[in-house]
């Protein structure tokens, strides 16, 4: 490569690739909280948040990125997170979300 | 149930006497593969083409790119059909994708609207004092090399086969978009079957190779690529598919539309600049080919004298493997034996060092 300047570089897709991306994380995440797997994605949990009130922190689409292997900036973002639970409240599948959010924290502390 | 309907994915195709358009790109690009299309058809096959030193651009580029009005384009285009009327012939064969689909595009226009056709006649008549006459059949050279494949393949001196393991190359196949995606009907297999290469590769011993992204299309997409800052959409397509063939492994890529042999050659060099990436054998590039180019190796005829010393992406791995005979000392000589200059040494090309490279197969 001689870093020539073309003026323009390669445009990137915005597909979500689950064959190209590292889902081993996503899997150990699922694999200890398997109720995961029920969230109807209504956003209850993102309308309740507390933290989405002040800030653009939105955990639905947090945990949709995380399950599909995107952790790119996940870590970061969910430390927006107060960790007031009102979330695992309205869930309407009664899924515990403020401990997964403790458990994404946990494997995603590396990323 | 046995499928019938494979009969609609046909399309008539004359057997003699075509009127060649040629291609305004493919001149700098690739211009041993016109001069090789004439003499396959002339010398190997004996077949009355006609290529008429009057005929003009077809405009298509400007056309795309918004800068020439549908009013003129098609006055160009009944201009064209003219010529061939005046010289005598019905059946029009044109050199380009993108061309073929213009002629196809007005033609249908015509019949749909037929106000424009009278409108154009009018004009044609004031402009040049000449009478439109339509086409008896319009088809894409590459569809006339489909035609007589057969034909070639008994003259061939050599198959697309490997020279030492025996085993058929592997061939990517690559169908311009303007060839079928606009009119499905104009193509051969349509625009869910496209067999016009796939045709030529099986009838001269090659095998084609199947990969996700076969019928993406390259990124040229005209305006896409004239303005510098769509530039990276149009790349980005083309990296696309060099990722997805990579794997498969292909002996080399052909291709029958201008654009698209140019953008799948030249990105790969592109790529290689800015990201790294080499996607061929031995850390180069996977050779691009036009179907003029396949058919003169197959015929035997020298690889200079195709033109394939103006590719980005050195073709001599391809040669060697089918082996062929050349002078490599002769690759930039021009047709007078003058030197006709070299490129600088790039990574898709046979001089380069491999290590820094990510080579993808």
């Amino acid at each position: 490569m001689r870093n020539l300047n073309f003026g323009y570089g390669i445009s990137r897709p915005r597909v979500i690739n689950l064959d190209n991306n590292d889902l081993r994380k996503s899997n150990a995440i699922i694999a200890e909280m398997p109720e995961l797997q029920a969230c109807i994605g209504c956003g209850s949990c993102t309308a309740s948040c507390t933290a989405g009130n002040l800030t653009d922190f939105n955990f639905r689409r947090l945990h949709t990125a995380v399950r599909r292997g995107e952790y790119q900036g996940a870590y970061e973002e969910i430390n927006k997170c107060m960790l007031c639970g009102k979330c695992r409240l309205v869930c309407p599948r009664g899924i515990n979300t403020r401990e997964l959010i403790m458990l994404i924290k946990r494997k995603l502390g590396d990323f | 149930m046995r499928r019938t309907s494979w009969q609609e994915y046909q399309k008539d195709i004359a057997d003699d006497k075509y009127y060649y358009a040629r291609s305004c790109i493919r001149q700098n690009f690739f211009p041993g593969s016109e001069k090789a299309f004439l003499d396959i058809m002339h010398n190997d096959l004996g077949i009355d083409i006609f290529d008429d030193p009057l005929h003009t651009s077809c405009t298509g580029i400007g056309y795309h790119s918004d800068i020439v009005p549908l009013e003129t384009i098609m006055t160009v285009v009944a201009r064209q059909f003219s010529l061939m009327a005046d010289a005598g012939y019905e059946h029009f064969i044109s050199s380009c994708i993108t061309s073929f689909g213009i002629y196809n595009e007005i033609l249908s226009t015509w019949e749909e609207f037929p106000e424009t056709e009278e409108r154009t006649r009018r004009y044609l008549k004031e402009a040049t004092g000449r009478e439109l006459v339509k086409p008896r059949s319009i088809a894409h050279t590459s569809d006339i090399m489909f035609h007589h494949r057969h034909a070639i393949a008994r003259k061939a001196k050599r198959q697309l086969r490997n020279a030492f393991t025996g085993e058929p190359l592997r061939v990517v196949e690559h169908i311009g978009c303007h060839y079928a995606k606009i009119f499905p009907k104009s193509g051969i297999g349509g625009s869910e079957f496209p067999y016009v290469l796939a045709g030529m590769i099986e009838a001269w011993g090659g095998e084609v190779v199947d990969y996700p992204e076969r019928r993406h299309c390259c990124g040229f997409g005209f305006r896409n690529y004239l303005v510098q800052a769509n530039r990276g959409y149009s790349i980005a397509n083309s990296h696309k598919k060099l990722e997805s063939m990579a794997p498969y492994r292909p002996d080399f890529i052909v291709a029958n539309c201008p654009g698209c042999a140019m953008f799948l050659d030249k990105w790969q060099y592109a790529i290689a600049e800015m990201e790294g990436t080499v996607y061929g054998a031995d850390g180069h590039g996977i050779p691009v080919l036009t179907y003029e180019e396949m058919a003169g190796l197959v015929l035997g005829y020298d690889p200079w004298e195709l033109g394939m010393q103006m590719h980005q992406v050195d073709v001599e791995p391809l040669l060697d493997k089918m082996g062929i005979e050349y002078d490599r000392e002769a690759k930039y000589l021009g047709k007078n034996g003058k030197y006709i200059g070299k490129p600088d040494i790039a990574a898709v090309n046979c001089e380069e060092a491999r290590s820094i490279y990510e080579i993808k197969r």
